[in-house]
């Protein structure tokens, strides 16, 4: 009988070389080539009805809005088709949040509720190279694919924002535009894998993986987004209408004017009364911004600069990234210290 | 060399520990047969052994010290879970693609004869075969790996009679042929005695009896006598006793070569008396040494 060989360390065995990348990345094709599909013919049916009402569209804006405002251009152009690209923009957002729970919940999740990870984690291969080699290619085709289609949404998007209709600021687009689409695809994928780890059963995850990206995107939208660069603050009362407004006030001799102040002001005055408008007194109401500041009152607005969409765009991008990479990397510690 | 080591072993869930203080040493070059009741810790054994958990307490290596669950163990264990998981989307085909693709070596024309043999059809799906092919096509795909140890968690606790004899008599052959390590769990007594050769016997977390199955049945011995002399093997290691009406059936350890008390009968045990008996004395045990420690030489059971 052979002594106990209990090494003091354990030594590696020198020359044993791990099962190559490309393997695994066959592996990866080949369990998820049908959800992948799923995902491509769903964006590829999108792309071609965006591209189809997007050719008459971009037709109707060159014929009819050319000057933009025009009774023609509100029938032809803006009547026709506002509403459909309101609706797109709108099912867009929820893209992402289908492609975090439909491929990313369900790679973990489906093998822990089958019970196949006790197959799949005692191959050869080893859990970490299994676990990255799944992981990173499936983020890689998502946000790739997120980023191909918002070159197309973005030319879509094009004779809206030329006509003023749509500023690159407006929570209904600023993210499927530039890099943030393409950012929130990687970051609903991340949410779902590691909902996936941690719920371990598909349907429950993907649940989870579609509350959880609801919640940051609603999040991200509403209060964290107009932080991102300290807005400028300007008593211009001319401001372009590409701007994100943040939020206005008056001043009057250096002090603060509370709100109550201001309406008191204006319903002092009948003839600026802003309090009683109905359909008929429109044109006869002062515009009680200029009343004001004929009547010593400044008007201080803060906003977001249209120039700035990009340096939004960047850093909406860059935290997303970073999110994406903390949550995979926590998905994969996971699954290394996960005990059976 | 020892396929699976284990010293101080234990395993915690919760509060409670489904493996403790497990020391233990299964040589190579044996179909060792890790037996015990439900909850005793058989897959957590197992579990730890190729690396799908870690341990709360002690240490575990495999292939002669290789640390559990690391590339080198990775590479020389295939593990055969508890109900053979396979993807049910997969077509046979796709599963031995899959698994060459998960590993360094893959015997494509072995599985792929043995498919065949088998009668399992390449194209279907994992999921539209039977239980019993099912079970074959896990061991299949294990066995191409062309493992040094190959790890069965009750391989055959789902497979009807024929089903059962089919794949245990594929996994004999193959450990004949390849020179292959087998441990596998079952609590099917009936079944083991035709392909063990090593016992673990598990209870409540520790380890009660191990040792080559031959030396353990040669140092057993049924005594058939009276009941009322039942008493006078006090001296003696009995360990179990069976009371009849008039006879008592005691299970001590000898050999054939020990003397019978006049009016007693003594008879050769089985695997399955042996187990049974101590399944039903968690207290008694039959380890290599009397009292063993780390340092001891495992496996001896008689010195």
């Amino acid at each position: 009988m052979t002594a106990l060989t209990m090494p003091a360390r354990p030594k590696r065995d020198a020359g044993l070389r791990p099962v190559p990348w490309r393997r695994m990345a066959w592996v990866t094709w080949r369990q998820h080539r049908a959800a992948l599909g799923g995902v491509g013919a769903f964006l590829g049916a999108f792309a071609v009805y965006l591209w189809l009402t997007g050719l008459q569209m971009h037709h109707a804006e060159a014929a009819y809005c050319h000057p933009a405002g025009s009774l023609g251009c509100g029938i032809n152009f803006t009547g026709r088709y506002g509403e459909t690209a309101i609706i797109i923009s709108i099912a867009l957002q929820a893209v992402p949040a289908l492609i975090g729970a439909f491929i990313g919940a369900p790679v973990l999740a489906r093998e822990l509720e089958t019970g196949t990870f006790r197959y799949a984690w005692t191959q050869g291969i080893g859990r970490l190279r299994w676990t990255v080699g799944k992981l990173v290619p499936l983020a890689v085709a998502v946000t790739a694919a997120a980023g191909a289609f918002t070159v197309l949404f973005a030319w879509y998007n094009q004779p809206w924002a030329a006509a003023g209709y749509v500023t690159p600021f407006s929570a209904r687009v600023f993210d499927l535009l530039g890099v943030a689409f393409a950012a929130w695809t990687l970051a609903a994928f991340a949410i779902g894998v590691l909902a996936g780890m941690l719920i371990r059963r598909a349907v429950p995850a993907i649940a989870a993986t579609l509350a959880v990206y609801a919640g940051l995107a609603f999040a991200a939208g509403l209060w964290l987004r107009e932080h991102y660069i300290t807005p400028l603050v300007t008593h211009s009362t001319n401001l372009p209408g590409s701007a994100w407004i943040m939020s206005y006030w008056y001043t009057k001799g250096g002090r603060l004017v509370s709100r109550s102040a201001i309406s008191q002001e204006l319903q002092g005055d009948h003839h600026a009364s802003v309090t009683h408008v109905g359909p008929n007194t429109v044109q006869t109401v002062l515009d009680p911004v200029r009343y004001l500041t004929q009547h010593g009152y400044t008007n201080w607005t803060s906003y977001q600069p249209a120039s700035r969409f990009w340096p939004f765009q960047w850093i909406e991008g860059g935290w997303l990234l970073a999110l994406s990479v903390l949550l995979v990397a926590t998905t994969v510690w996971l699954v290394r210290r996960r005990a059976a | 060399m020892n396929v699976i080591e284990t010293s101080g072993l234990g395993k915690q869930y919760g509060s409670t520990w489904a493996l403790h203080e497990c020391t233990l040493a299964i040589p190579a070059g044996h179909v060792a047969a890790l037996i015990g009741p439900n909850g005793a810790g058989k897959t957590t054994l197992l579990n730890l052994a190729v690396g799908l958990a870690e341990p709360t307490a002690g240490a575990v290596t495999v292939l002669g010290g290789k640390p559990a669950g690391s590339p080198a163990a990775l590479d020389g264990i295939a593990f055969v879970a508890q109900d053979t998981p396979l993807y049910k989307n997969l077509s046979a085909a796709d599963m031995l693609h899959l698994t060459r693709n998960l590993n360094r070596r893959f015997d494509q024309r072995y599985a792929e004869d043995r498919l065949a043999e088998l009668g399992i059809p390449l194209n279907r799906k994992a999921g539209k075969l039977s239980g019993g092919q099912q079970a074959q096509l896990a061991l299949t795909v294990a066995l191409a790996r062309r493992p040094r140890l190959l790890v069965l968690d009750e391989p055959v606790a789902m497979l009807d009679p024929v089903a059962r004899h089919d794949f245990m008599a594929t996994v004999l052959a193959t450990a004949a042929d390849d020179g292959m390590s087998v441990v596998l769990s079952s609590h099917v007594l009936a079944e083991l005695e035709r392909v063990a050769d090593y016992l673990i016997l598990l209870s409540r977390g520790r380890v009660q009896v191990a040792g080559e199955l031959d030396d353990l049945l040669a140092s057993h011995r049924m005594l058939t006598g009276p009941a009322a002399e039942a008493s006078q093997f006090a001296d003696r290691p009995v360990v179990h006793v069976r009371r009849g009406a008039a006879q008592a059936h005691l299970l001590v350890r000898a050999t054939a070569d020990d003397p019978v008390p006049p009016g007693w009968e003594a008879h050769p045990v089985g695997l399955e008396e042996l187990t049974l008996a101590y399944l039903r004395e968690p207290g008694a045990g039959a380890l290599p040494g009397p009292a063993r420690s780390r340092n001891t030489q495992p496996s001896e059971v008689t010195r």
